[in-house]
């Protein structure tokens, strides 16, 4: 799960994190209103929405008066903000962060994150902040410092000040840059954070370390036993149709094609959604209803892929493996009946019992296509659909 | 011949009295599986499935001699049941248990590790020696004995392949789920080392997908000097960055973790790459035959 920049700088302060002073606005008079109790000459707005690349997009102002403070919230709240990881599309701001503008002498980039490679927490460092730190591993890869934590351990001062050295801190500012990844690290432990980044992380004319900007990654398997950060969860950055499938209990991702998938197991349903690539037509979705799927869940199935007003067509590729086709058949024939189907529908059944599956889909009253393979479901949607998606 | 598990192989069933224990349970017995005990906290002293149950796996290994467990026990308690299961001294852990936080599998894993315990999983099908034994989840039917090696990180996918090979009128020496998780135990590099030494074992699929690099590193194992035939699948190539697709570990972060990347690795490291899921078993066959 992600949260927002404000979200993200409030959690690291709690943790004692020096963060500049701000507050949250959803009109331009509220953004007015902080601006004033900030009491500072310079101000920044930033667009509030879950994506990188913001400024190059518009969604940050650095405004020297109150005047500018009102220009800026005014022309960022309500705006389709275009970044590189958004799409197209954009993301519509709803509420902008506030803050004091910081003097800033240099950028440095700081991380806690979770190396799956080492199956442990690694802390990276780079005197080149502000910057796409995938391009800056590229490109000058001897300006990345990074250490590895013990396996539920925390980390070691040795390992804090290698890499603050390493980046050109002064004494004082290590002692600092030490306190604040042992803190983000504690954080990252107590709240089940596999992505901790701050880029940048400013050192200000005096001297004095301060994060500018905070992205947080929380584990989604770990959210039942953090509440307040479950609680965090903005239901307006997600898909309206996934937020339902997932209340259904369902693992669905909206795609921009026009052929609904439904398939029991994310890795079949992710080669699913390959095939039916190859086949020359484009998936609407990734939706996998569990590997024991039943008539229940192929029914949320069918509502949610036909909510989509993109889709012309559904292919459902089921691998029956402990439950049997012809339970499965009749549970799609039960759903296509309740929801009354109305675009074609190609069926791939496999596993025990599959003719029996086969006959009960050829009898029902529903106009079925039944395939052997994978890739004659694919091709038979890509038929239905004209050849070309 | 086989690894890891064979028809020698004495299971321990942790979480046996659950809803999930006692269904896949049942099935384990059912195709065979030397399933010799349970364990479930304050049931010890029942009888299960015709086998005891006890209160702590200390106790199960002790009384009924197991080597392997499996844990159908819920995320919140599966990592402190590994742990359990480790320190009991059992050689090999088969988590099938999904959704684990990923800080405790941090912890876990280093406490396996210490004590030499293998583990395969979490969040994965399980692992089954066609015809001897099935420890896991996974429908025992489609299986047929065989000389086929078969990793992957995904179940119903594993199934789809196991199936086509079958129906080539193949068999499989030993299937592995090794999981959807960002943390998992054995890998598709250490699978490789063991399918290696195996005398019966022919040939050997890795069936991967996007996110992490455990495709590109076994690519490097192959590419070293690979004495079988290997075979590779990588499922999402049309998937989107930055989304979780269902696996906690598939997903595309920035740059890293893309199918091509992966493809690439493998079709360079000499690995006989199936672009076409459709197509797997008839690939395999036509190599092997």
């Amino acid at each position: 799960m992600n949260v927002h920049e404000y979200q993200a700088k409030e959690l690291m302060a709690s943790f004692g994190v020096p963060v500049p002073q701000g507050g949250l606005a959803d009109t331009p008079e509220q953004a007015v209103e902080i601006a004033k109790q900030l009491g500072s000459d310079v101000c920044v707005v930033k667009a509030q929405i879950h994506a990188g690349g913001r400024g190059k997009g518009g969604g940050v102002k650095v405004c020297q008066n109150i005047e500018e403070v009102k220009t800026a919230a005014e022309a960022i709240l309500g705006m389709h903000l275009v970044t590189h990881q958004t799409g197209p599309e954009g993301k519509l701001v709803h509420k902008v962060w506030v803050e004091q503008g910081t003097d800033i002498a240099s950028e440095l980039y700081l991380a806690v994150v979770l190396d799956r490679g080492a199956e442990r927490l690694a802390v990276m460092a780079s005197p080149s902040g502000g910057m796409d730190i995938e391009q800056v591993a590229e490109d000058t890869p001897e300006l990345i410092f990074s250490t590895r934590l013990e396996p539920g351990q925390s980390i070691w001062d040795f390992q804090c000040r290698q890499l603050l050295f390493g980046c050109g801190l002064d004494a004082g500012q290590v002692r600092q840059g030490t306190a604040m990844i042992q803190a983000l690290v504690k954080m990252a432990m107590a709240k089940d954070a596999t992505l901790v980044e701050i880029n940048p992380l400013a050192i200000t004319g005096e001297g004095k370390l301060i994060a500018l900007d905070g992205k947080i990654n929380f584990d989604d398997s770990a959210l039942r036993r953090n509440p307040d950060i479950a609680a965090l969860k903005d239901p307006t950055e997600t898909d309206e149709l996934e937020l339902t499938a997932t209340s259904l209990g369902l693992n669905y991702i909206r795609l921009d094609g026009n052929v609904g998938t439904m398939v029991n197991g994310a890795g079949l349903a992710m080669a699913t959604m390959d095939v039916v690539t190859q086949a020359g037509a484009r998936p609407a979705n990734f939706l996998d209803v569990g590997g024991g799927a039943n008539e229940e869940m192929i029914t949320k199935g069918f509502e949610i892929i036909l909510d989509d007003p993109n889709v012309e067509a559904i292919l459902i590729n089921i691998f029956g493996g402990i439950l049997r086709c012809d339970v499965l058949a009749a549970g799609v024939v039960g759903a296509a009946q309740k929801i009354d189907l109305k675009v074609p529908l190609v069926v791939r059944l496999e596993g025990t019992n599959v003719e029996e599956g086969k006959r009960i889909l050829g009898e029902s009253s529903i106009n079925f296509e039944v395939a052997g393979s994978m890739s004659e479901a694919a091709a038979k949607v890509a038929a239905v659909l004209g050849g070309a998606a | 011949m086989s690894i890891l598990v064979d028809k020698n192989s004495r299971v321990v069933v942790q979480g046996l009295t659950g809803k999930e224990g006692m269904f896949h349970a049942e099935q384990m017995i059912a195709y065979g599986t030397n399933v010799v005990a349970g364990v479930t906290p304050g049931k010890g002293g029942q009888t299960a499935l015709g086998v005891p149950v006890f209160n702590t796996m200390a106790q199960a290994v002790k009384e009924t001699g197991a080597n392997v467990s499996v844990l159908f026990v819920p995320a919140a308690f599966a990592a402190d049941s590994a742990c359990e299961a480790s320190e009991a001294g059992v050689e090999l852990a088969v988590v099938i248990s999904e959704h684990i936080p990923v800080m405790d599998m941090i912890r876990a894993k280093a406490f396996l590790n210490a004590r030499g315990t293998k583990m395969i999983g979490p969040n994965c099908p399980g692992i089954i020696t066609p015809g001897e034994c099935k420890i896991g989840i996974q429908p025992g039917y489609i299986h047929k004995p065989g000389t086929v090696g078969i990793v992957s990180r995904s179940g119903t996918l594993t199934y789809e392949v196991v199936h086509q090979i079958s129906e080539a009128g193949l068999g499989q020496s030993t299937c592995i789920g090794i999981g959807g998780d960002p943390i998992i135990g054995l890998n598709f590099t250490q699978l490789l080392e063991l399918f290696r030494d195996d005398p019966g074992t022919e040939a050997v699929c890795l069936i991967g997908e996007i996110g992490g690099d455990a495709e590109e590193k076994a690519a490097a194992v192959v590419a070293a000097g690979y004495p079988k035939p290997v075979f590779g699948f990588v499922a999402g190539l049309t998937a989107p960055p930055g989304k979780r697709m269902g696996h906690a570990g598939a997903i595309i972060s920035g740059s890293k973790g893309r199918a091509q990347d992966k493809l690439a690795a493998m079709e360079q490291a000499g690995i006989n790459v199936v672009k076409a899921l459709g197509e797997f078993g008839a690939t395999v066959a036509a190599k092997l035959k």
